[in-house]
């Protein structure tokens, strides 16, 4: 069985962003970059699932800038088998992203593609259904737990209220959550390793996808900011001010 | 021009996020909501009722009992066509179906809206809620999900629209409903509890976190909440989690409680009315964002608190 795992380089989570004084965007200039925490997620279940026999190729596919390769290079490290780099540096909306990944599943033929369920910079939390959607295939998002079998992929899913499980057709797509997993720590002889692993270009030209913009951002501005609080003393002055002074209780 | 809002219930009952959605829409044309179901006259006449409601639409078919997104992005893509906006509220339900339905009809999704500015500008957060974009669209038909704690809601009595039956779309049958495990609670909900209790790691196990967090929720009628460390460590069950990848939430008093503030956190209640925050380390970032601090140990203050509430 194949899988094949998505990977988007994104600022690093624990990096804080600053919006730009023109207030055209967010300042990412010099800042650390990673793979998309989720994504790290998709990549680790892929390996535990090829680790297990059920999967027997991985191919991890990213796409954006140049540098992209680097988080390509992270996925090869943590046991990806080869991985697929659609290079360009326009701004891609997750529909486009969608498409120019149903053309490389349509080459590719997986059986199960694992992705992140939001990339921690655009927050858009689309692209895993998307991609099912145009691949007229069944998706599993925020899967805290997968089985497969011959025919299916079994996920567990997170929702409001609880846990769901749903019974995929085989290919599926699968957008992953926090809990499915913890991601290795990757060891330097695997990275090492990484560098000699196949590592293939194309573009959405070569994909036959044109990159089309729908959305035009016009502004990014900072959160609102929050007046600063007051220290209190103790339990008692605590419940003074909440019923007399701010009036919530 | 007019919205095509997708109702989000259990067959028997109209989830609260709909009425969020219903709001939200008000100003973007005639409000048409979408209920698809198995046996759900309940839902439907519910929907009916909601204020600013101008028609239902109810489909009925045994594959539309839990809800899968694979035959419900089939139905609203079949209804679609009148429709310049499709809306759904940013729930786990929300945000399973609604890019699928965007992408079967090729068209642009903007997601978690806090804000509608007019019909064609959005505006919504990034980077955790480090800034919010505002988003221009001239697309002919364009997917929304909105963030429920961002809009009030509607009110559910005193409408009347007309209810209209329409086709199921043909089973796509590419997924099947297993089971689901969901956790009873008397407790407000989450989402829309107007008080909201979080535990944070400091916690320390799922023991000390009910008996430390349950007294004082207890005596002010609130949700409880919890970071993410505290739900990775098992002290309280995922769908507690507050925050960029949990739940937003904007209750009118927040107090959390051994929760350091990482912007994760803070991205799911910064929104908040009142924040308290009562932490050990009087440098923990929480208290930037807090309305009232308290610096000291929680296994002391948070029983002095409860007692303090009851008196
Ligand atoms: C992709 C990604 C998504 C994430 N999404 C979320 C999310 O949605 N929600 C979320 O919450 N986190 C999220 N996180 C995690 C987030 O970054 C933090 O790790 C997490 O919020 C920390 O939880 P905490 O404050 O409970 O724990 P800690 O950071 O360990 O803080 C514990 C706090 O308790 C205080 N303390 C300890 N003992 C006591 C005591 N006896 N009395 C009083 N105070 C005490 C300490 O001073 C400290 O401030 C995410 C992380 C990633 C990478």
């Amino acid at each position: 069985m194949k899988a094949l795992v998505a990977v988007k380089r994104v600022v690093d989570y624990n990096v804080k962003v600053r919006v730009k004084a023109d207030g055209s965007d967010v300042d990412i200039e010099n800042v650390k970059m990673s793979m998309n925490p989720f994504d790290e997620i998709a990549v680790e279940e892929a390996v535990r699932l090829k680790e297990a026999g059920k999967v027997s190729e991985i191919v991890a596919v990213s796409l954006g800038g140049k540098k992209s390769e680097d988080t390509l290079r992270t996925a090869l490290a943590m046991g990806a088998d080869r991985a697929l780099h659609i290079e360009t540096d326009e701004k891609l909306e997750p529909l486009t992203v969608a498409k120019l990944l149903k053309a490389v599943a349509d080459k590719e033929q997986p059986h199960i593609l694992l992705l992140g369920k939001q990339a921690i910079d655009d927050d858009a939390g689309q692209t895993a259904q998307m991609l099912a959607a145009l691949m007229n295939a069944a998706q599993g998002m925020f899967a805290s737990k997968v089985e497969l079998t011959e025919q299916e992929a079994v996920v567990t899913r997170e929702i409001d209220g609880g846990l769901e499980t749903v019974a995929l057709t085989l290919p599926a797509v699968i957008g992953v959550d926090l809990r499915l997993n913890e991601p290795r720590f990757v060891k330097l002889p695997n990275i090492m390793a990484a560098k000699k692993k196949t590592l293939e270009k194309t573009s959405p030209a070569d994909l036959g996808v044109a990159v089309v913009s729908h959305l035009n951002v016009v502004r990014v501005a900072e959160p609102k900011a929050r007046q600063t609080g007051v220290k209190v003393a103790n339990a008692a002055e605590l419940v003074d001010k909440l019923k007399n002074e701010a009036k919530v209780i | 021009m007019s919205v095509l809002i997708i109702a989000e219930h259990d067959n028997q009952q109209l989830n609260p996020a709909t009425l969020h959605a219903v709001k939200a829409a008000a100003g973007l044309g005639e409000i048409h909501v979408l209920v698809a179901g198995s046996n759900v006259a309940a839902v439907a006449e519910a929907a009916r009722k909601i204020q600013g409601v101008a028609k239902v639409l109810v489909a009925e078919a045994e594959y539309y009992r839990h809800g899968l997104a694979e035959e419900l992005a089939a139905l609203a893509v079949k209804s679609a066509e009148p429709y310049r906006y499709l809306l759904a509220t940013a729930s786990a339900f929300g945000k399973n179906l609604m890019p699928r339905v965007a992408a079967l009809l090729d068209v642009p999704q903007i997601s978690d809206l806090t804000e509608i500015v007019d019909g064609n500008t959005f505006v919504r957060p990034i980077y955790a809620g480090n800034a919010f974009e505002t988003i221009q669209t001239s697309s002919e038909k364009v997917v929304l999900t909105i963030r429920a704690a961002a809009f009030e809601t509607a009110a559910a009595e005193g409408g009347a629209a007309a209810l209209e039956q329409v086709e199921a779309a043909a089973e796509q049958k590419l997924s099947r409903f297993v089971s689901q495990e969901l956790i009873h609670s008397d407790r407000p909900d989450l989402g829309s509890a107007k008080v909201v209790v979080s535990g944070g790691r400091a916690l320390g196990s799922a023991e000390k976190f009910n008996e430390v967090l349950t007294p004082l929720a207890d005596v002010l009628g609130a949700a409880i909440g919890a970071s993410r460390a505290a739900v990775d460590a098992e002290y309280a069950p995922n769908d507690f989690q507050v925050g960029q990848t949990g739940k937003i939430v904007a209750p009118q008093l927040y107090i959390a409680v051994g929760i350091s503030g990482a912007i994760q956190h803070t991205a799911g209640m910064q929104d908040s009315k009142v924040i308290v925050a009562i932490n050990k380390d009087p440098d923990a970032q929480i208290f930037n964002i807090a309305d009232y601090g308290l610096v000291g140990d929680l296994f002391e203050i948070v029983p002095q608190l409860t007692e303090a509430l009851k008196a």
